[in-house]
């Protein structure tokens, strides 16, 4: 194997983490030597780059452009991000800045939480994908979320904030664990919102249990100014399901990357996504679905809008392995481009060693239909509101099927607004 | 499952003595060394009689090729090939070039005649006899054929020369129309474009060259047949087909090789150029020895296919059945750059026993109201592994742009893997791409349905996937058509039908 040897800026990008490290190691809590073996492989590995499959549509120039600094003690008043929080009405974890802020929290009765420390968690690997190797490297803290066996625990708020420390863009690398043992139930919220520049680099790993069901909605709404990288791994037991919806709406770039392992039999997987991008973002949602048991069963469907001159990306992998007969994934990625600087990529996958199985993926790339649009004009409904009407349409596909009522109305609230900036 | 059961047990019951291509033929051969230096180049190209600028740009291929790596990226695993252990060249003694068929090896002709190959004029291939009453008017087929690094032998020159078509080995063309080799030799696949593209363009030995004159529409199909029969020798043969304005050509091509524990090494380049209105048909049927059931020996054949359609409205359409080969890394690909051009590719990709096969096209839409079609059919049966692997681009300057996909895959027995790996990249909003992949297996119902009927297992299989295949053969020229069918149900005796 020829080693790959990442573009120089990327080279320096990767020592800018190092030197972090080298100086912060001391302090940061958790297993030294865990860390130290993540430092290592970083060091040897560094940030990924263009050349590797997996990152060939993703470059991340601008993130070693930016200098980022240590978090300082959050001075900023988290009021105003607080205030633009959707009114769901739960319990909640809120990190500012990567760091659990106990006081603007309501913790959960249901579902015991740990927090203070990287909530490492058994699936993530620091070898398996660079960015995990630099969140366990530097991550400082965490939420780790249990609920107990048959224990239905309700909605939980995941809140993550960034501030803009004077100018100093920070990075963190929050680490969070979700255990649901048999029969559990919870439906965990994750926010992320922010202002200013910064890095938010978190890493998920969910443990679902037999017979369990973790539904997962994300809204990635980070700063115009910051970058999202995040890394969510899900292990389905037997009958278990992981249901997930991520809307892909802020930062500068952004890259939702989810990894399901569909582990047990009659496990299934939902990753429905939708990413709105405009002006120069970048957005990358990528999957891998592991079918690893009989009778397993995926869902995707993605859907991206894209204007400006956004670039959108979206790569799904569908592994069904020998044993996993019986396995039924289906894949649909659409895009809708509405400008002519937009771009898109996509790599739908598949890598079937199972011969009684049914799997297909669908893609599709273009702009809205004439057609559509002529018939809504001839029936009195102005261009813009046609215009509205369609791409509304078009998104229900990865919407409706969020049965979580106050979460899809935050969700369906963010598209809305996110539709009339573009608008205006 | 008890059909799939009963479709593996075959499997395990029928060898590789299917491949009935697999003999030898005992001719006196002249080799050059083994080995790949600038010497064995400059040999070659001595031995070409080739003019000072193409030896210049072989041994800058070459050059390139040595700071190249390998290429990694495709699902194929083989033990490293050893590039010094070949022999580059490898060609049938005999005195200074034949002038006609009657001058050539009757040991070569016997060989072709057991291949089924019609080396003499106005020979009819089988499945179309008595297709018109007037012999004039009978389907004919001019046939070139590559044995090892050369070209034995070039059928109809003279009726094809009478429409100003040239059709004759690349090496001769490069005596006597060097103004278009120079000119278009390497403007499609650049010398230096990829790994085995360098290699090629730095040992290539022979190949066709066709040259179709404005408005002419070819006055019968072209082939060509290329046969590995050496041992140790890699075949690099170069294609170059060029299309004037308003032409059109159908050009088919076939390849068998001897059956041999060791694998062999196949490097070809073919360039396409069509002219504004001009179409070129280029079907493969791909049936390079395979190697044996437990994977042992086989050809590995890196092919680099691409079609440039200068021209407006020019069209260019790729149709190959590939069954042979122990590892297939062959990606047959249009530029559009014409504005309205159309690029198709239907392929049929078969894998049994260990065979890999990594294939698939690109279609890089640039002029305007291009237009693509993408059919692809994948088999894997016994431990094989196959894989569809494409790409559409859509440049910015590419409005109207229209794209279909269309992959399948079907699998038979459980040890085998298919796989789809298709890249969808736009960057004009107007631009239409659709893409649709499914993976599945023989269907029961349909396969009861059959055997309900008394068809036996074997023809119930060979039944629904020569079905499965329709929209791929049914591109195929009539006279390949009828041998592609028989080969699918070849390729895959034991495992389906």
């Amino acid at each position: 194997m020829n080693a790959i040897r990442p573009p120089s800026a990327l080279r320096e990008g990767a020592l800018a983490f190092l030197a972090r490290y080298d100086g912060l190691k001391a302090r940061l809590p958790g297993d030294p030597a865990l860390r130290a073996a993540a430092a290592e492989l970083f060091r040897a590995g560094g940030l990924p780059g263009p050349r590797e499959e997996a990152w060939r549509y993703t470059f991340l120039r601008p993130l070693v452009e930016q200098e980022f600094h240590e978090p300082l003690v959050p001075l900023a008043d988290c009021g105003p991000l607080l205030a633009r929080l959707p009114a769901i009405d739960a319990p909640r974890l809120v990190f500012v800045d990567g760091r659990y802020r106990g006081d603007l929290s309501v913790p959960p009765v249901q579902a015991m939480v740990t927090t203070g420390a990287p909530a490492l968690g058994p699936l993530a690997r620091p070898e398996s994908e660079k960015m995990v190797a630099l969140n366990t490297m530097l991550a400082e803290d965490g939420a780790e979320i249990a609920v107990p066996a048959g224990v239905d625990a309700g909605t939980l708020l995941l809140v993550s904030l960034g501030t803009d420390a004077h100018g100093r863009a920070v990075a963190f690398h929050p680490r969070h664990a979700v255990h649901l043992a048999a029969g559990a139930r919870l439906t965990l919220i994750e926010i992320c919102m922010g202002e200013g520049a910064y890095l938010h680099n978190p890493v998920l790993s969910a443990t679902i249990e037999a017979g369990a069901t973790l539904t997962h909605l994300r809204l990635q709404d980070e700063a115009k100014g910051a970058f999202h990288l995040s890394t969510v791994y899900a292990d389905v037991a037997e009958g278990g399901t992981y249901d997930s919806f991520a809307l892909n709406l802020g930062a500068r770039l952004a890259r939702m990357e989810v990894h399901a392992r569909l582990a047990g039999p009659g496990a299934a997987a939902h990753l429905n996504a939708a990413q709105l991008l405009s002006g120069n973002q970048h957005g990358d949602f990528t999957t891998v679905v592991a079918h690893d048991a009989p009778n397993t069963q995926s869902r995707q469907t993605v859907k991206n809008v894209l204007t400006g001159n956004a670039r959108g990306v979206f790569q799904g992998k569908i592994e069904v392995a020998r044993a996993a007969q019986k396995t039924d994934g289906y894949q649909m990625n659409q895009a809708l481009l509405l400008s002519p600087g937009a771009e898109i990529n996509c790599k739908p996958q598949l890598e079937i060693y199972a011969d009684d199985v049914k799997c297909s993926h669908g893609a599709t790339v273009g702009e809205l239909d004439a057609a559509q649009l002529f018939y809504l004009r001839s029936r009195g409904v102005p261009e813009a509101e046609a215009r509205a009407i369609l791409v509304r349409a078009f998104l229900s596909e990865a919407l409706d099927p969020i049965t979580h009522e106050a979460g899809r109305a935050a969700l369906e609230q963010a598209v809305a607004a996110w539709w009339e900036t573009q608008a205006a | 499952m008890p059909a799939v059961e009963e479709t593996l047990d075959t499997v395990n019951a029928v060898t590789g003595s299917t491949y009935k291509w697999g003999f030898s033929t005992d001719i006196e051969m002249e080799m050059a060394p083994k080995g790949l230096n600038e010497d064995i180049i400059r040999l070659i190209s001595a031995r070409k009689n080739e003019p000072e600028w193409l030896l210049a740009w072989r041994l800058s291929a070459y050059a390139a090729w040595l700071k190249m790596e390998e290429p990694e990226w495709a699902m194929l695993r083989h033990p490293p090939i050893d590039y010094q252990d070949l022999h580059y060249y490898a060609a049938p003694k005999q005195k200074a070039g034949p002038k006609s068929l009657d001058e050539v090896d009757p040991a070569l002709l016997a060989m072709y005649e057991k291949l089924g190959i019609p080396l003499k004029e106005r020979a009819i291939l089988a499945g179309v006899q008595g297709a018109g009453e007037d012999e004039q008017e009978r389907p004919q087929v001019a046939v070139d054929a590559v044995f090892d690094s050369v070209s034995v032998a070039t059928t109809f020159r003279a009726t094809l020369a009478k429409s100003g078509v040239i059709f004759c080995p690349i090496s001769e063309a490069v005596q006597e129309h060097p103004e278009l080799v120079r000119q278009y030799l390497g403007t499609v696949v650049p010398a230096q474009d990829n790994y085995f593209a360098a290699l090629n363009s730095a040992v290539f030995t022979d190949g066709s060259f066709v040259y179709i004159p404005k408005g002419v529409r070819c006055p019968m199909e072209l082939s060509t047949y290329f046969r590995i029969n050496a041992r140790n020798t890699g075949q690099f043969e170069r294609t170059l087909i060029i299309a004037e304005e308003g032409s059109q050509v159908s050009y088919l091509e076939g390849c068998t090789a001897p059956q041999r524990d060791e694998n062999q090494l196949h490097a070809a380049v073919v360039e396409l150029v069509a002219m504004d209105d001009a179409r070129i048909k280029y079907s493969t049927v791909q049936n390079w020895y395979p190697g044996d059931t437990e994977g042992r020996g086989g050809i590995y054949n890196f092919v680099t296919k691409r079609g440039d359609c200068r021209g407006a409205r020019s069209k260019i359409s790729w149709t190959q059945v590939e069954t042979g080969s122990a590892i297939t890394w062959k990606y047959p690909s249009c530029i559009l750059r014409g504005d309205g051009s159309v690029g198709e590719f239907y392929s049929v990709a078969v894998t049994n026993n260990h065979q890999q096969a990594d294939t698939g096209t690109k279609m890089i839409h640039i002029g305007k109201n291009t237009t693509s079609t993408i059919v692809s059919k994948g088999i894997s049966a016994g431990h094989s592994n196959n894989t569809y692997r494409g790409l559409v681009r859509v440049r910015p300057s590419a409005a109207g742009a229209r794209n279909f996909t269309q992959c399948d895959s079907l699998l038979i027995g459980n040890n085998c893997g298919a796989h789809t790996v298709p890249y969808i990249e736009s960057r004009n909003p107007t631009a239409k791409l659709e893409h649709e992949a499914t993976t599945s297996k023989i269907d029961e119902d349909q396969l009861f349905y059959c055997r309900q009927r008394g068809l036996s297992q074997e023809d119930a299989v060979g039944l629904i996937v020569n079905g499965f295949c329709k929209d791929v053969l049914k591109e195929l020229p009539m006279e390949f058509a009828v041998e592609a069918q028989k080969l699918l149900a070849v390729s895959l005796e034991g495992s389906v039908g």
